[in-house]
């Protein structure tokens, strides 16, 4: 409740403060500060113009046009990208593989998440130590968790497979058998889950102590505790994590690329190729920069079609307390 | 994972998990003996999660590190003490591989990565916290808006309009649009700086400090903290970042590589399907090399990580 309290009286005061500047008149005074506002702000401006709003309304341009690196040459297409994005197979391909990866993986990181940071939560001290743990995979770069899992995961002398072995389970070629290349990403995914775990760990830590004592007394057991103090309270930061966590699968792209797409030369199963590694072969080993911003458009729309129906779904689900 | 345990003792971890710290419980209540055992259960079953958790989380860095010390023949073995150690590796590797050299490009473009964008974020901040201006809160609503925009929309034509400028082949694309701000280093500077007093900066005012004078003397020195957080955060970013450096550097020489290019570079290069020999232990050593200062950073800024990860979540 404090913090709520506290901003806007924030606000207040800034208002006040700018309005009550002595020197000078008002109106010099108020002037000045725009122009030393817009300064201070002025290189995000530069940036946004050029590398964000510039570069989109190019790229747009760029994808209703042949425009071909290798030689250097562009001319009108019209709408032909467009089209070859229905007329390649591989767009439908990728996009069912990166779609089918992101419902596998986006459910599982949040169980996960939440799962190990109700965990930690039942921890006073010493919980530090284990996050610490927790979170070393987080600080794993990619290409060393790719090349790690790389040799785990092999299906005849890795070490996922011999684990599974002690259960008399016989695991599959991860890395070889289409039906085995997404759920090994999702594993490497998970194995990084801590980030999303921290976020978790610090929105469990903010529900109000009394909640819990409230709902003891009225002899709620620790799954009522859970259902109706936990998440609701936390369902802000579920919401959060939903929408960033389904945003970065629809890109997934590093440990594809390192594990499955980064020898030219040598086949791939069709199944590991995400739609993130397709829009990077199109433009910078096909050099079909029109068609690959064809299907840069096409990837932002889905996302934020489908980042619009979290949003609106969340809504309905997200409490925020003091009714924001 | 958890496949040991069983589905009973599985869910009475659940429930205790979903409950309060054991430490909470008021005195009276412990004493009651049905509620004394479940606890001990209770206790015992969140131990072993925490321990198998922890495991799993670390054995593969462990595995790594055993790996890189092992021979040729030996790398997909799973000792974790090496049967045979061979330190050799840690020599060989600077002549297999040019890992000097990636290393000192990698350090060199986060250091100017993580530099630029913390004072131009910085500097953007500060002008959305102090002043007052027409459209602030519009221009302020973009920036946030620009972090839902996904990369891979403005990867092309951020790659073209490198390549207009002439800058393709150089290194000034890996860290460049770092100059004018991030939007999410952007969002959380300035929720520190509206966190500081406005009297001080009302007393430099009146002292006749200028507006950057406040910036430089009164907000920078008062945010070190996040300042750090943001430094470390766009450090490891650009440190792991393999698609730039795919994109800007693979075309040149294989010295001009980051570690992370480098490693994509090495694990074709001993791949015995690209003809190579599977010395995969020298991309081990470079695995190696490239994680050990992020662990490293982690050490000295864990708590800097942790508090700029969260406050990620706070802005949902």
């Amino acid at each position: 409740m404090t913090s709520i309290k506290a901003a806007p009286r924030q606000l207040r005061k800034e208002d006040s403060a700018s309005l009550s500047r002595p020197r000078r008149s008002r109106l010099t005074a108020s002037r000045r500060e725009t122009i030393a506002g817009f300064l201070f702000i002025s290189p995000w401006i530069v940036g946004f113009c050029v590398f964000t709003l510039g570069a989109m309304v190019y790229s747009l341009v760029i994808s209703f046009s042949h425009y071909n690196l290798a030689s250097n040459r562009i001319r009108a297409a019209g709408g032909a990208n467009y089209a070859n994005l229905v007329d390649d197979p591989k767009v439908a391909l990728s996009l069912a593989n990166t779609l089918y990866y992101a419902v596998m993986a986006v459910p599982l990181e949040i169980v996960a998440a939440l799962g190990l940071a109700l965990l930690l939560n039942t921890l006073g001290r010493g919980a530090g130590l284990f996050r610490t743990g927790f979170y070393l995979p987080k600080m794993t770069p990619a290409v060393a968790t790719a090349s790690i899992f790389f040799l785990l995961l092999n299906g005849n002398t890795g070490a996922v497979n011999r684990f599974l072995g002690w259960f008399g389970i016989q695991g599959p070629q991860w890395l070889i058998d289409p039906a085995w290349v997404k759920p090994s990403i999702v594993m490497m995914t998970l194995w990084g889950v801590s980030g999303t775990m921290v976020i978790f760990l610090a929105a469990l830590k903010n529900v109000p102590r009394e909640l819990y004592e409230v709902a003891e007394l009225d002899g709620a057991g620790a799954f009522r505790r859970f259902r109706h103090v936990t998440l609701p309270m936390i369902s802000g930061a579920v919401f959060f994590n939903v929408i960033v966590l389904t945003i970065a699968a629809l890109q997934v792209f590093d440990q594809a690329y390192l594990l499955f797409w980064r020898d030219q030369n040598n086949a791939s199963p069709e199944s590991s190729l995400f739609y993130g590694v397709y829009l990077y072969i199109q433009a910078f080993r096909e050099f079909d920069l029109g068609f690959a911003s064809a299907m840069a458009w096409l990837l932002f729309v889905i996302i934020l079609g489908i980042s619009l129906i979290q949003l609106r779904v969340g809504n309905r689900f997200v409490y925020y307390e003091g009714g924001r | 994972m958890s496949t040991s345990h069983s589905a009973a003792a599985q869910s009475a971890a659940t429930a205790d998990a979903l409950g309060m710290p054991a430490a909470d419980a008021p005195p009276g209540r412990a004493a009651k003996p049905p509620r004394r055992w479940g606890r001990t259960l209770g206790t015992v079953v969140i131990g072993t999660m925490l321990i198998g958790f922890s495991l799993l989380f670390i054995y593969p860095l462990l595995w790594l590190l055993a790996a890189s010390l092992k021979p040729r023949g030996e790398v997909f073995d799973n000792r974790l003490i090496p049967e045979t150690f061979s330190w050799h590796n840690y020599v060989q590797v600077w002549d297999e591989l040019p890992l000097l050299s990636w290393a000192l490009n990698s350090v060199l473009i986060a250091m100017l990565a993580a530099g630029l964008v913390v004072f131009s974020s910085a500097l953007v901040a500060f002008g959305f916290a102090y002043f007052r201006f027409p459209a602030r809160n519009l221009l302020f609503g973009l920036v946030l808006a620009t972090m839902m925009l996904p990369g891979a929309v403005t990867m092309v034509p951020q790659y073209l309009i490198w390549l207009k400028l002439g800058l393709v082949g150089t290194w000034i694309p890996m860290f460049g649009a770092n100059l004018f701000g991030s939007a999410f280093y952007i969002f959380l500077q300035r929720q520190f700086f509206l966190g500081l007093p406005r009297e001080l900066f009302e007393a430099a005012r009146v002292d006749g400090a200028s507006y950057f004078g406040m910036f430089r003397r009164i907000a920078l020195p008062l945010s070190v903290p996040s300042l750090v957080i943001i430094f470390l955060f766009e450090f490891q970013a650009s440190w792991n970042s393999l698609q730039n450096a795919l994109i800007y550097l693979n075309a040149g020489s294989v010295e001009g590589f980051t570690v992370p290019l480098g490693i994509s570079y090495a694990m074709t290069k001993y791949s015995p399907t690209a003809g190579g020999q599977g010395d995969y232990q020298y991309v081990m050593v470079a695995a190696l090399l490239v994680t050990l200062p992020m662990l490293a950073l982690f050490a000295f800024g864990q708590r800097y990580f942790i508090e700029g990860v969260a406050t990620q979540g706070r802005k949902g």
